[in-house]
């Protein structure tokens, strides 16, 4: 239950696995992406609502093959390079792309969480995206004959999330802003929990969410995995460290030095599909 | 840049995106232009604006402006954090938002944003973020306010990829796609406001900033510009605007 990291992620995360680690903004899992780039995991489907910096170390280190998202930058910074390297010149390897909006994802979680083929939602209409993207489609409500957009389940093959405390026996707790992780984990066939720290009795927090331990594969504790995101009550988000990745992901050769310097991982492989 | 009027372009434009905030709303605010804005007007004429962000923060009521939509500051200060399904299954898409508040990358004639790619979808130019909560603020909020810098290449007369709908090709459009908000009432340049025709849904020029001309602003729009025969100039900013302004951006 109570694992290391990096056990945690080679019993859980295989080559060519839907993934996807969570996190809006805050408590965003970034030892664990880190650790998939070091055990150098490939051809994943990675999903996320809002990949940011650590979406773009992955992809940029060769781990991915598709990406599916609804909103892809650096947070009050700008673009994430080593996407649009991907996406506009497929290095280090063409991604392909699933694309919606956050309201279509949001309930693409909850459907797979409730056991639902699909989720039901106002959104899209008149959008350009519905002819992008086949997971989109109009159906009509059998009560009002109003038209609708229908969206399928996501069930993750493994989601990874990073909470504040969990307890020995893998209860997890989270709080602040809690985002899309509760669906996500509840919608995962396997879920990875890192954690700030390891704890005898979870206080009661306001606001807090409970992962209960049978919802649970795996916790690691890793005291500053969501850095340079933020853990409420933990640390505060490196506001700097995403300003300063914009100058290291501008370039192949930069980013392949932090990825060996930075990181202890190999260098993508221009040209070779992962 | 300031100007002989003691401000600059886009301090203009924060105020006057302020102004149409009232202390009445509920206003959903994007990240960037539309926030600076937001937090203004809470701070200036209409300190009970009731901000919500993306992130699930409702009633947030930041004491410095966030870099994100999800930055420790607006959780410590909302009314109530709730999850990402809930903000917009149960807040966003019944119409309970009054105003949506947004930037573009993309603006055309109709006021349909894109924010996905410049260039072809397949093969872009440009790769943008992409639409995140917009689409679906475009859709549901009772109308939407957007702030974007006027250019040439931002005003365009159709956008590569709508990623948010306006007023789509023109009059009866939302109502036809069953969108149940206004959609743009206002977009806020730094050189003016433009509305959408009553009849026609096409942006209008009805505002002009002070020092701008029609001119500079029909030079800044990638299509034969509209101008109102009422066209009005935009109130300046007063001294305490600039001074709270200034006090968010950290410029003295």
């Amino acid at each position: 239950m109570i694992v290391p990291l990096d056990e945690g992620v080679r019993e859980l995360v295989g080559d060519g696995d839907t993934v996807a680690l969570e996190g809006f903004t805050h408590l965003i899992p970034v030892a664990a992406g880190h650790e998939i780039i070091r055990q150098g995991r490939r051809d994943l489907t990675l999903v996320r609502m809002t990949p940011d910096i650590v979406y773009d170390q992955m992809i940029g280190a060769g781990c991915a093959a598709k990406l599916v998202f609804s909103w892809g930058g650096n947070p009050g910074v700008g673009s994430l390079h080593r996407f649009r390297d991907a996406i506009q010149y497929g290095w280090p390897r063409p991604l392909e792309i699933e694309e919606h909006s956050h309201a279509g994802m949001a309930n693409r979680y909850v459907a797979g969480a409730s056991g639902l083929p699909f989720a039901v939602l106002r959104g899209y209409a008149g959008t350009d995206l519905v002819d992008q993207t086949d997971t989109i489609k109009t159906i009509e409500c059998p009560f009002t004959g109003e038209k609708l957009a229908a969206v399928p389940a996501l069930n993750p093959d493994v989601s990874i999330v990073h909470a504040q405390r969990a307890d020995r026996e893998g209860n997890v707790q989270l709080w602040g802003i809690t985002g899309i992780q509760k669906e996500a984990v509840l919608a995962a066939k396997r879920s990875l929990v890192t954690v700030e720290e390891i704890v005898d009795e979870l206080d009661p927090v306001p606001g807090q969410v409970v992962l209960p331990a049978r919802v649970v594969s795996a916790v690691a504790a890793v005291p500053g995995g969501s850095r340079p995101s933020y853990a409420h009550g933990y640390y505060a988000r490196d506001n700097g460290a995403y300003q300063d990745w914009d100058a290291v992901s501008r370039d192949r050769e930069e980013f392949s030095r932090w990825l060996a310097e930075g990181l202890g991982a190999q260098a993508p492989l221009p040209g070779k599909a992962g | 840049m300031t100007t002989a009027t003691g401000y600059t372009a886009d301090e203009m434009m924060t105020v006057a995106a302020a102004h149409a905030l009232t202390s009445e709303m509920a206003c959903f605010v994007g990240i960037g232009l539309p926030s600076t804005a937001a937090n203004l007007a809470c701070r200036t004429h209409a300190p009970g604006l009731w901000m919500i962000y993306e992130s699930g923060t409702l009633g947030t009521r930041p004491d410095t402006l966030p870099l994100s939509i999800g930055d420790g500051v607006l959780a410590e200060t909302a009314d109530t954090v709730v999850s990402v399904p809930e903000v917009f299954n149960y807040w966003l898409q019944p119409g309970r938002i009054d105003v949506g508040f947004l930037g573009a990358a993309q603006i055309d004639r109709y006021a349909n944003i894109n924010t996905t790619v410049i260039g072809d979808y397949t093969d872009p130019k440009v790769r943008l973020p992409g639409a995140g909560g917009a689409p679906e603020i475009a859709a549901s909020c009772r109308e939407v306010v957007v702030v974007v810098r006027q250019s040439a290449r931002t005003f365009v007369d159709r956008a590569d990829f709508v990623t948010s709908v306006g007023h789509g090709r023109g009059a009866g459009e939302r109502e036809r796609l069953g969108l149940r908000g206004a959609g743009p009432t206002r977009v806020i340049t730094d050189l003016g406001v433009l509305k959408p025709d009553p009849a026609t849904r096409e942006l209008t020029l009805v505002q002009l900033h002070a020092g701008v001309t029609v001119d500079d602003v029909r030079a800044a729009t990638g299509w034969e510009l509209a101008v109102s025969p009422e066209l009005a100039s935009t109130p300046e900013p007063t001294a305490e605007e600039l001074s709270v302004l200034r006090s968010l951006t950290g410029r003295d």
